[in-house]
């Protein structure tokens, strides 16, 4: 068995959606979403019994294109905070009732397929298909199943999709000119190339356009803030949780190793970009009256430090920003899914409008609380590990980015502890909350379990991905 | 050569059909003579030959081209019926129209010799002029038809300068004879005035920037069904036609008409892009999509030796997905006397399937993966950064951007706004025509090569 049955399993699962009607809809894609994760277990294990769970298959003969998909621990981690994150996202939507749920489920489906395949492409031609796929249906859930006001969401949406079209195009530019002189699109071809410094900057330039809208790092963050507003919250559970880890996984495995010799050259501008957007969101955070856009701000600051870990190219920085991939994918899913289940009752994001939850709901209260300190980095969270990480790996570059990129963590205990006093202390709210019910338990316990456990005994993630990364930077220490 | 006369005579026994009053034959009877032409010609690719005296020339380059328009008409001439519901006793000067229509595109590009090209272009422009005009009761029709015939009269008597001055150079209306010359002696200098004559008329018949201002006006004012052959089938036709000249007589021609090609190609996409976002009326938007897209193609012009089978790519991508589209808007604007983007609203909820096909036609279009029009610009792209013309490809990108605005403006429409009216019933031809030609689209984007390798 190789990961292409992964990709055939969430494709199908994505038709069957589509044909079963509207009412099992959600059922089915459940259904799916688990088997995909047990398949992704099962080739975990494949993966470390040392057996080959790689493919490669010629499809285009002129250009040279083929279907190479292939998996290491990186991409292993990935994928299965991935598989995992899938069935959770989907079942915390039960709660709600979408129209046309069968087009809807089977569009996170299909997403969730693009999204994997990028993970395990090993063409750059067929990365850039399913990066680009993954983009379509994601269009459709903000737009068709989004909240507030059609107009501005509308606006908000098709600017989204606009800007990280543009910059993946840009990608494409870089993909085509080394093809032109590898001539293949397979990454262990491409990395052969003999790039000048200058020709190296370019191609970098490139594929940071694409990353930096994607995961989004300022300036290019613009579009963030209304889209995770504004989209359903399986949207945003999607966008946030999963597919902005693309562009930063795309960082470590097709960036830094295609043009190591720019990333080195211009380390501290890249390095300061990504601090910058730490310190940017943290302010903008402080300042938020609406608890999505809060959210929103704080992933962006977060994101920014793992950016900022992947361009030092040290193995601490790598590791460290894989680790926070994965805790900012549990951690932010979490957040935002207790965001949904304070509007699914209050009906509002504003943060004004709320307060006095804490008596009603005991249960909610502390899964929040949780939730909060994980996503300011408490030790004993996954995020500390991985922000600890983070931090020492920029320390080695220098000092003072490090301190400045600490101050996330100052901030954003700050802004966080401030959000949830004001959303969920004080006296006691005139309108009814309702404590959270089984199903709404069920997947904050299990995210906050993982959060947990891991950052306990972190243990298995790092003996996955290490050698990976140390793999990785060889590669990007060849020249 | 087989293909030419084939489809004349089917033309004929069209008109035939009408007198000996089996008016409901016709239209199965074309379809499926059309597509055993197809097969006939199919079987053919590898092989090439020449008849009476050079005139007609069959190689890889024609019969693969040639499979193109004669698959393209036949989904033009099944859309025929159901258009001219109400004219079902004109229903075979439609299709015979068309069927004349497609012999002169043969012709085209199955030229030996200049003299057959221009019988071939006027053979097809003659019964455009008549399509844009067949409306006869509709003032918009007339104008376009006028307008059309005017401005394609005038191109025409450019050519014929141009193949006049040609002649005058070298002696010889044969493309052999032409291409030989410029490699063995110098020429005269008639040669390059009528090349450039040549060129001109033929950007005016693509609706290449500048010679653009008339396909926004023709297009709107043109029954629907002809405005999706003139975008599609005709389009496309020039452009093959446009490729086989300048590829005849490339070795002849300076430097500089790469530059003054690099300058058309960079404007068509430009102002096409540009205008299409401010139209409201989608016959018109897709109008001046066209003549970005004719920009894109002119393109594979810089790189002749290598990218005629890109440029069979990019048209057959661009045509099928134009194919679909149109279907789509047949339906929609039935019964309508405009074709204002209003019309669209709701579709996503009154009729799911054809919202969709139009969605995977703009996306198409706009260059989106798994859709062929993706692979179509990704291998333009690579040729040109393998000629070295960078810049060209960053213009296009950006273009192909801008471009992103205007498709994305009609899905919005589909899927965001409320519809304006009860859901109609669709008939049968125009879905199975959408449905077919967007699935041709995505399936020859799963399998590129099997269109990139038959003119290698």
């Amino acid at each position: 068995m190789d990961v292409s049955f992964l990709l055939i399993i969430l494709l199908v699962g994505a038709i069957a959606t589509f044909l079963s009607g509207d009412k099992w809809a959600s059922k089915i894609a459940l259904l799916f979403s688990l088997a995909a994760f047990g398949v992704s277990v099962y080739l975990l294990n494949l993966y470390n019994a040392g057996q080959n769970i790689n493919l490669i298959k010629q499809w285009v003969t002129i250009p040279k294109i083929y279907i190479a998909l292939g998996a290491d621990g990186l991409t292993m981690a990935m994928v299965l905070l991935t598989t995992a994150l899938t069935p959770l996202i989907i079942f915390s939507s039960f709660g709600n009732s979408y129209a046309k749920s069968k087009n809807f489920y089977a569009l996170i489906l299909f997403m969730v397929f693009a999204m994997v395949g990028t993970f395990l492409s090993a063409d750059g031609f067929l990365y850039y298909i399913f990066w680009e796929l993954s983009l379509i249906p994601i269009y459709f859930i903000a737009l068709i199943w989004g909240n507030g006001n059609p107009q501005s969401r509308k606006k908000a949406v098709v600017k989204f999709f606009i800007y990280t079209f543009a910059g993946s195009l840009f990608m494409l530019v870089s993909f085509i000119y080394l093809y032109q002189i590898t001539g293949s699109f397979l990454l262990s071809d491409l990395i052969r190339a003999q790039l000048s410094t200058q020709e190296q900057f370019w191609i970098f330039l490139g594929f940071f356009l694409a990353y930096a809208i994607k995961i989004p790092l300022i300036p290019f963050h613009t579009w963030q803030a209304k889209v995770y507003q504004k989209a359903p919250a399986v949207g945003t559970m999607l966008l946030s949780g999963i597919m902005l880890k693309m562009a930063l996984y795309s960082i470590i495995r097709w960036q830094l190793p295609l043009a190591p010799l720019a990333a080195k050259e211009y380390l501290y501008y890249f390095v300061g970009l990504s601090v910058a957007g730490v310190i940017y969101g943290s302010i903008v955070a402080l300042k938020q009256k609406d608890i999505k856009k809060l959210l929103a701000y704080s992933s962006l600051a977060h994101v920014g430090l793992i950016a900022a870990g992947c361009y030092t190219m040290t193995l601490d920085g790598l590791r460290g920003a894989t680790l926070q991939m994965i805790a900012h994918g549990f951690g932010v899913v979490g957040l935002f899914f207790a965001a949904e289940i304070i509007s699914r009752r209050y009906t509002t994001g504003k943060i004004s409008e709320m307060g006095g939850i804490r008596i009603q709901s005991p249960k909610f209260t502390s899964m929040f609380m949780i939730l909060v300190l994980a996503s300011v980095a408490l030790p004993g969270t996954f995020n500390f590990v991985g922000e600890f990480e983070l931090l020492y790996s920029l320390a080695q570059k220098s000092v003072t980015i490090c301190i400045i990129g600490g101050t996330t963590i100052i901030l954003g205990a700050f802004y966080m502890l401030r959000m949830f006093q004001k959303v969920m202390l004080g006296e006691k709210n005139e309108k009814f909350f309702a404590d959270v019910n089984f199903n709404e338990g069920l997947v904050m316990v299990i995210i906050i379990g993982v959060l947990l456990f891991f950052g306990l005994y972190p243990k298995p993630i790092i003996d996955l991905i290490t050698p990976s990364l140390e793999e990785a930077i060889k590669v990007i220490n060849r020249i | 050569m087989y293909t030419l006369i084939a489809i004349a005579v089917l033309g004929v026994l069209c008109l035939l059909a009408e007198i000996f009053n089996v008016r409901k034959a016709i239209v199965p009877v074309t379809i499926i003579g059309l597509l055993a032409i197809l097969g006939l010609t199919a079987t053919g690719l590898n092989d090439s030959a020449d008849s009476y005296n050079n005139m007609i020339v069959s190689d890889n380059f024609s019969t693969p081209f040639s499979c193109l328009f004669i698959l393209l008409t036949v989904f033009l001439i099944a859309l025929t019926p159901s258009f001219h519901q109400k004219e079902v006793h004109k229903i075979s000067d439609f299709v015979s129209i068309k069927l004349f229509l497609l012999t002169g595109a043969v012709a085209m590009v199955a030229f030996g010799n200049l003299a057959m090209f221009f019988l071939g272009i006027e053979i097809l422009s003659i019964s455009l002029y008549v399509l844009a005009a067949s409306n006869r009761l509709s003032l918009k029709s007339n104008e376009a038809g006028m307008k059309y015939f005017l401005m394609g009269a005038f191109a025409s008597g450019f050519i014929l300068f141009g193949i006049a001055l040609i002649y005058g150079a070298i002696g010889s209306f044969d493309m052999a004879v032409i291409q030989e010359a410029g490699t063995s002696a110098d020429v005269e200098d008639w040669f390059y005035i009528g090349a450039i004559l040549l060129s001109i008329g033929m950007l005016f018949k693509i609706a290449a920037a500048p010679f653009h201002f008339w396909a926004p006006d023709v297009y709107e004012g043109s029954p629907a069904l002809t405005t999706a052959l003139m975008s599609t089938l005709a389009k496309v036709v020039a452009m093959a036609a446009f490729f086989k000249l300048v590829s005849a007589m490339n070795v002849n021609l300076p430097d500089s008409s790469q530059t003054a090609l690099m300058v058309i190609s960079i404007l068509s996409m430009t102002i096409g892009n540009i205008m299409a976002l401010k139209q409201n009326n989608v016959k018109r938007m897709l109008a001046f999509s066209g003549i970005s897209h004719a920009g894109f193609m002119l393109m594979t012009l810089l790189a002749v030796s290598t990218s005629a089978g890109i440029l069979l790519y990019y048209a057959s991508a661009y045509a099928l997905a134009g194919i679909a589209a149109f279907s789509v808007l047949l339906y929609v604007t039935k019964d309508k006397d405009n074709e204002d983007i209003f019309n669209f609203n709701g579709l996503g909820k009154t009729n799911p399937l054809l919202a969709a096909i139009l969605t995977g036609a703009l996306l198409s279009m706009a260059g989106i993966p798994i859709f062929s029009g993706f692979f179509a610009k990704v291998f333009l792209f690579g040729q040109m950064l393998n000629a070295g013309h960078i810049i060209l490809v960053i213009v296009a990108v950006v273009n192909s951007i801008i471009s992103v605005g205007y498709y994305f403006k009609l899905i919005l429409a589909m899927y965001t706004k409320e519809a304006t009216e009860a859901a109609k019933p669709v008939p049968f031809v125009y879905t199975a025509v959408a449905t077919v030609a967007i699935v041709l689209n995505i399936a020859i984007g799963l399998y590129p090569s099997f269109l990139l390798d038959l003119l290698v």
